[in-house]
């Protein structure tokens, strides 16, 4: 019996919004399930009452989402709300945090993500993932890219493989800046670069989800606005989710915005009616800026 | 803000506030600098010291005296007329020498006075004979002028002029010191290059023992040390660092290595004496047992070290290669052992630099035996720098003191030679993230 309001209400935030006080008595079921449009036909990934678990304390509250097929969904909330953690349920991150436990079915493909059977390495091939910080490796820029397909055994010749970096660097819009020096190393490029390049290497080895925590949170405007069109660009191949902090980013690259609120999902909804129509109050609330 | 109007403290008492604490600030500075200054003059201090008596100890036994004599390799005194080995390992060298000895000083007549005469020469001498005879045999039944290696009473009476006139005399006799005298007047007594010092095993005659077998034996006993706790100890970090569930087990195992780490090294040797010697039956005093022993004293260390290098790596690169779909094994092979490399070896060196000064334990499983032989391998019985500086220091022939300190010189180049290729390796080993 978890209801949102004494979650709320019991984590002691310092500015509860009046309406929310006022309406959650009246609306506690509606609370509980998330408000909008959580589900669509055709999903790429289907997320059914996930809960997720750091050792006693839970993260993620009984969440259900589908991702359709070349959508972007953008995941946005109040800092410590759960957006990362959903994410890296994605393509199972948190198997290497120590304590943290998953419930719930994800399926990819309708094919399960978690389980005994499954092998996190092709998962992991399929549902690539960027970080919040760009992490390149202490390698070159050729063998940053590079990685991926070496591992996964994508290329069987040396230009087969020249071509898939210099495609993936073309498509995260890195090529020009980098194609005299690809044997330097990857941690000499600017932060927004670094990112950029962390993308190609993400993309080099197809995959068919790409994952983006915060991508664009160490970056400057301009980066910023080379990577969103970037995403606007992957979109036709790739489905994206992806966490932000930046509405106006959420409203610029997504198709649906899903708001989370204190490890809830509140509200999924087509990106514009989020923005200019919200359904719940929380999310009013946050969008507004009087909340978080 | 709203705290400096609460406590209504304008901007003038802040700034007063903020001048007095400086002064005591920047005496605190200033005390803490002159501390690590002092400390590390100190350390300076002391190295200086340490370095300086040694030198000045042991520099002495890198040369050695030398006495010209003319010798004849005469048939008759030899006893042999042909050269060949069951010959050569009959004949009477020291017959020869003796002659020249009296040819060259014929006054000594007397019996006592007879064996104080032959007394100037090494009794190692002879065997310099037989070796020159081996290589000309043509030198049969000829004279020729040879260097050969004074005995250590000579040596020691020779290198001692140097601090007085008088010199020391010990078992010395004035007519003996006088001979000596009259031998370098004319030249005929030389300090030359010790080479016997880095070719020879020990000795009981101090003028013939060498370091060589030692630093031979040091030399097997660290390979095999090296060879089994670096790999053994990187490969066990690496399953406790990265692929260990953290529970109670883990926990017990990681106290545990840590209280190994303190364990008295002896303990260790009285383990490999018990297992190694005893059960599995190895030989004793050689190197392959010795290594062994200080594997098990070693491993602690490279342990410890290697998982604090691999902690080192920063957890955003393993994220990084986990997203990618790298296997674990993958992530550590391809990404984390590189960086982590440089820390492990610093700790591996630092390890084999315990071993090479360790001696408790190889005395338990009898490296401490006299060693006349430089090993060839890792099965022969052998002796390690330590033990020997040790069993030197231990000998009551004044002659063995600057070989003690020679020893000590030739450990610490060892040890000063590892640490400085560990440096170069790890600049080149490592890498900016
Ligand atoms: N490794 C962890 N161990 C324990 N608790 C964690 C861990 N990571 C996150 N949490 C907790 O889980 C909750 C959700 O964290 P999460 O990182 O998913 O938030 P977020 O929405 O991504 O926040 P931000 O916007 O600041 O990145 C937080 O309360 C956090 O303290
Ligand atoms: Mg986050």
């Amino acid at each position: 019996m978890n209801t949102m309001t004494l979650d709320a209400a019991g984590q002691a935030e310092p500015v509860q919004p009046k309406a929310v006080e006022q309406d959650t008595v009246g609306t506690q079921t509606k609370v509980r399930e998330t408000v909008g449009k959580p589900f669509c036909d055709s999903a790429k990934l289907r997320m059914r009452n996930v809960n997720v678990f750091y050792g006693e304390a839970q993260a993620i509250h009984d969440v259900s989402l589908d991702i359709g097929r070349n959508e972007v969904v953008a995941m946005i909330g109040p800092s410590g709300c759960g957006k990362s953690t959903f994410l890296r349920c994605l393509n199972r991150m948190n198997d290497t945090i120590e304590g943290c436990r998953v419930e719930g079915e994800l399926s990819l493909d309708d094919e399960p993500i978690y389980g005994a059977k499954v092998d996190v390495v092709p998962l992991r091939a399929r549902v690539g993932m960027v970080f919040q910080k760009p992490n390149p490796f202490p390698k070159s820029i050729y063998d940053n890219v590079a990685y991926g397909p070496k591992i996964h055994g994508i290329a069987s010749r040396r230009a087969e493989l020249d071509e898939i970096v210099e495609n993936s660097l073309r498509r995260a819009g890195l090529w020009n800046e980098v194609k005299d020096r690809l044997d330097k190393p990857g941690t000499g490029l600017s932060g927004g670069q670094q990112q950029r390049l962390c993308i190609a290497r993400a993309i080099a080895v197809s995959p068919e989800v790409i994952l983006m925590d915060e991508p664009c949170s160490a970056l400057d405007p301009i980066a910023t606005a080379r990577i969103e069109e970037l995403i606007d660009e992957l979109r036709e191949n790739y489905t994206i989710a992806i966490v932000t902090h930046s509405m106006q980013q959420a409203a610029r690259v997504s198709q649906r915005t899903a708001y989370f609120h204190l490890g809830h999902l509140v509200e999924v909804n087509d990106t514009e009616t989020v923005f200019t129509n919200p359904q719940h109050e929380l999310t009013e609330a946050y969008i507004t800026g009087r909340f978080g | 803000m709203t705290d400096l109007s609460q406590t209504k403290l304008t901007q003038q008492q802040v700034r007063e506030r903020i001048e007095q604490r400086l002064a005591s600030r920047h005496r605190k500075e200033k005390i803490f600098r002159g501390l690590g200054i002092a400390s590390i003059a100190f350390g300076m201090l002391a190295v200086l010291v340490l370095f300086t008596d040694i030198i000045s100890k042991g520099s002495g036994a890198f040369v050695q005296s030398a006495i010209e004599l003319r010798v004849h390799y005469d048939e008759q005194v030899l006893g042999i007329d042909k050269v060949d080995d069951e010959s050569l390992a009959w004949a009477n060298f020291t017959g020869v020498i003796r002659e020249a000895l009296r040819e060259r000083f014929p006054e000594a007549s007397s019996r006592s006075e007879k064996r104080e005469l032959y007394s100037l020469v090494s009794t190692g001498a002879p065997f310099t004979l037989r070796d020159r005879l081996e290589a000309n045999p043509e030198l049969l039944g000829q004279t020729e002028t040879v260097w050969l290696t004074a005995d250590d009473d000579v040596d020691t009476f020779v290198k001692s002029l140097s601090d007085s006139a008088e010199g020391f005399r010990g078992r010395t006799s004035d007519q003996k010191a006088g001979w000596i005298e009259q031998l370098m007047a004319s030249g005929e007594l030389k300090k030359r290059f010790n080479t016997t010092f880095f070719t020879n095993g020990d000795s009981r005659e101090p003028e013939q023992a060498g370091i060589r077998a030692a630093l031979m034996g040091s030399l097997f006993t660290l390979l095999v040390t090296l060879a089994l706790s670096f790999p053994i100890g990187v490969a066990a970090a690496i399953y406790l660092e990265e692929y260990a569930p953290k529970n109670r087990w883990t926990d017990l195992i990681e106290v545990n290595i840590n209280n190994l780490a303190a364990v008295p090294s002896i303990v260790f040797g009285l383990l490999g004496l018990a297992i190694f010697i005893n059960f599995f039956e190895l030989p004793r005093s050689a190197p392959l047992v010795g290594g062994l022993v200080l594997t098990l004293m070693t491993l602690p260390t490279i342990i410890i070290s290697s998982r604090a290098a691999l902690k080192a790596v920063p957890p955003s690169i393993r994220e990084a290669a986990m997203g990618m779909g790298a296997s674990r094994m993958q992530v550590v092979f391809h990404h984390v052992l590189p960086l982590a490399m440089p820390g492990m070896l610093t700790g591996a060196i630092i390890g084999m630099a315990q071993a090479l000064g360790e001696t408790a334990p190889l005395l338990m499983i009898g490296m401490v035996a006299f060693i006349v032989d430089v090993p060839g391998g890792i099965t022969d019985p052998s002796t390690v720098l330590p033990v020997q500086i040790f069993l030197w220091a231990d000998s009551p022939e004044r002659a063995f003191v600057e070989r003690t300190s020679a020893a000590i010189m030739v450990l610490l180049s060892v040890l000063i030679l590892m640490n400085a290729s560990a440096v170069l390796l790890r600049k080149k080993l490592e890498r900016r993230w």
